[in-house]
């Protein structure tokens, strides 16, 4: 039998998809063996044109990592999805919107006026802004289209399955090759991960409280943080009680509490508003004036909550954004 | 549909024990109120999760009232506090995303307060006509499902 051929390939990305996929070390090496690399333009040449040339449904395997917010990113999706037989929206930003998707919060155009004008670092005493045609002297040139919003990839073309996580965990990389050579994929649609909360993984399980009352959340620079003990215990916002399990708490290992990037379980349809309602019910305020006092202490609640899924969540976008 | 003037579609979740008894209250009362609210009885509004009210956003309503027992009056005790804190950390975010304040609104109504149930529906469909409907984005879906979608409507006009 032929190897399965496999793409991968980065819409807006930050590209620590691509240095996940370079985590798997040695284990990169029988990857190569057991697959044939047929497109990756991060880390091997090639060029759309070869994507193009390819019969629909070549790859056996396209995993594409990073959202959609240009005109250029929408086509590659499409020609990815044309192009493969399975493909993989892999890690949080295809999945949910990721970090590019709290773009929604803002209109296409405040984005740009604040990047390309307010921004204290920025000068910009001719008021360029990006063009999609510019005549220079050497001839025209093309930028693609910056769109309105951010979308995840399965907003744009059918997608067969997830891996979540930012960047997903080497783990779950592992397993999913496997299960791809063993021909062993759960039914279409399936996230590839645990289906449990990320507290049934961490090793600071043992300590959580039994009854959770916070009377005021803290960040972490604001405590010393004992490095044993359950992090939402001792204040922090921690959100593995509603985020996905499948890292085995990496960041919570190493002090840092949960911010959600492997999104919800199966059962929560909006990971933000799942959240929102778990830390409003564990404050201790009782008394109605208090509670806007409590509430205080969640800073930026939208940025905390929708950090990974704004494009996916019921809002999909502020109004008039 | 064009120049019939604006109904505001309001979903109402009102809990078992206290703002549902005052409602049929209202009823038994004659006291009539705004046809706007469709009302969903959960048995307590701390069984309200946030995702119920932006679900309803999102299929149409153009405001969602929650009514419950008044502090230290929940059947279970400690309900109403808890939905008093999502609600009111959920409109903090709405209102961040833009969306105006009366769209979403709790009170507390006890069983014995059917006036009050139709002051509060009055009120509000009238705060919400003068808004406006809602109009949230719509959702993306992929291409091909659209065309999936027309090619269905297709069939069946033939
Ligand atoms: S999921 Fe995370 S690591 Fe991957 S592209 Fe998005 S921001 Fe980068
Ligand atoms: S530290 Fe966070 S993930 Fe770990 S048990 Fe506590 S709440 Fe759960």
């Amino acid at each position: 039998m032929s190897k399965p051929k496999v793409g991968f390939n980065w819409l807006a990305s930050c590209g620590g998809c691509e240095e996940a996929i370079i985590d798997l070390n040695e284990k990169i090496l029988d990857v190569v063996a057991a697959v044939d690399i047929v497109f990756w333009p991060c880390a091997m040449d090639f060029k759309k044109d070869d994507v193009r040339a390819m019969a629909d449904g070549e790859m056996d395997v396209c995993f594409v990592n990073g959202a959609i917010r240009t005109s250029e990113e929408e086509e590659m999706a499409h020609l990815m999805r044309q192009k493969s037989k399975i493909l993989i929206a892999f890690g949080s930003c295809s999945h949910m919107g990721g970090i590019p998707g709290m773009g929604n919060f803002f209109s296409k155009d405040s984005i740009l006026k604040n990047s390309y004008q307010e921004s204290p670092s920025t000068i910009n005493l001719d008021g360029t802004f990006p063009q999609m045609e510019t005549i220079t002297p050497l001839g025209e040139v093309e930028l693609p289209e910056f769109l309105e919003y951010v979308r995840t990839l399965n907003q744009v073309v059918d997608v067969d399955y997830y891996l979540p996580g930012c960047p997903p965990p080497v783990r779950l990389i592992t397993e999913a090759l496997g299960a791809i050579l063993e021909n062993k994929l759960p039914p279409k649609g399936t996230v590839l991960a645990p289906d449990k909360a990320l507290c049934d993984e961490c090793p600071r399980k043992e300590t959580k409280p039994d009854k959770m009352e916070i009377a005021e959340f803290k960040r972490p620079y604001q405590i010393i943080v004992d490095s044993e003990k359950c992090l939402l215990g001792q204040g922090l916002m921690c959100l593995g009680p509603v985020t996905r399990a499948g890292c085995e708490g990496v960041c919570t290992k190493a002090n840092m509490p949960c911010t959600g990037c492997q999104g919800p379980t199966s059962r929560v349809q909006d990971y933000g508003a799942k959240a929102l309602s778990g830390f409003a019910s564990i404050l201790t305020s009782m008394e109605e004036k208090d509670v806007e006092a409590v509430l205080d202490s969640i800073v930026d609640p939208n940025g905390t909550f929708y950090r990974y899924s704004l494009p996916s969540s019921m809002m999909f976008k502020s109004l008039g954004a | 549909m064009h120049n019939e003037p604006f109904e505001p579609r309001i979903v109402a979740f009102f809990c078992n024990w206290c703002t549902y008894t005052a409602s049929d209250l209202t009823g038994i009362s004659r006291l009539a109120y705004a046809p706007n609210v469709r009302v969903i009885r959960v048995m307590c509004s701390g069984r309200i999760d946030p995702q119920f009210v932006l679900k309803a956003l999102r299929q149409g309503a153009d405001g969602v009232l929650i009514g419950g027992c008044h502090p230290g009056d929940c059947h279970y005790q400690e309900g109403n506090y808890k939905c008093l804190r999502r609600i009111k950390l959920l409109k903090r975010m709405l209102a961040e995303m833009g969306l105006e304040d009366e769209r979403v609104r709790l009170e507390w109504i006890a069983g014995s307060e059917g006036d009050k149930v139709q002051k509060v529906v009055n009120e509000m469909t009238e705060q919400i006509r003068r808004l406006g409907p809602l109009r949230l984005a719509p959702i993306p879906v992929p291409h091909e499902l659209v065309e999936e979608e027309l090619a269905m409507a297709g069939a069946e006009e033939a």
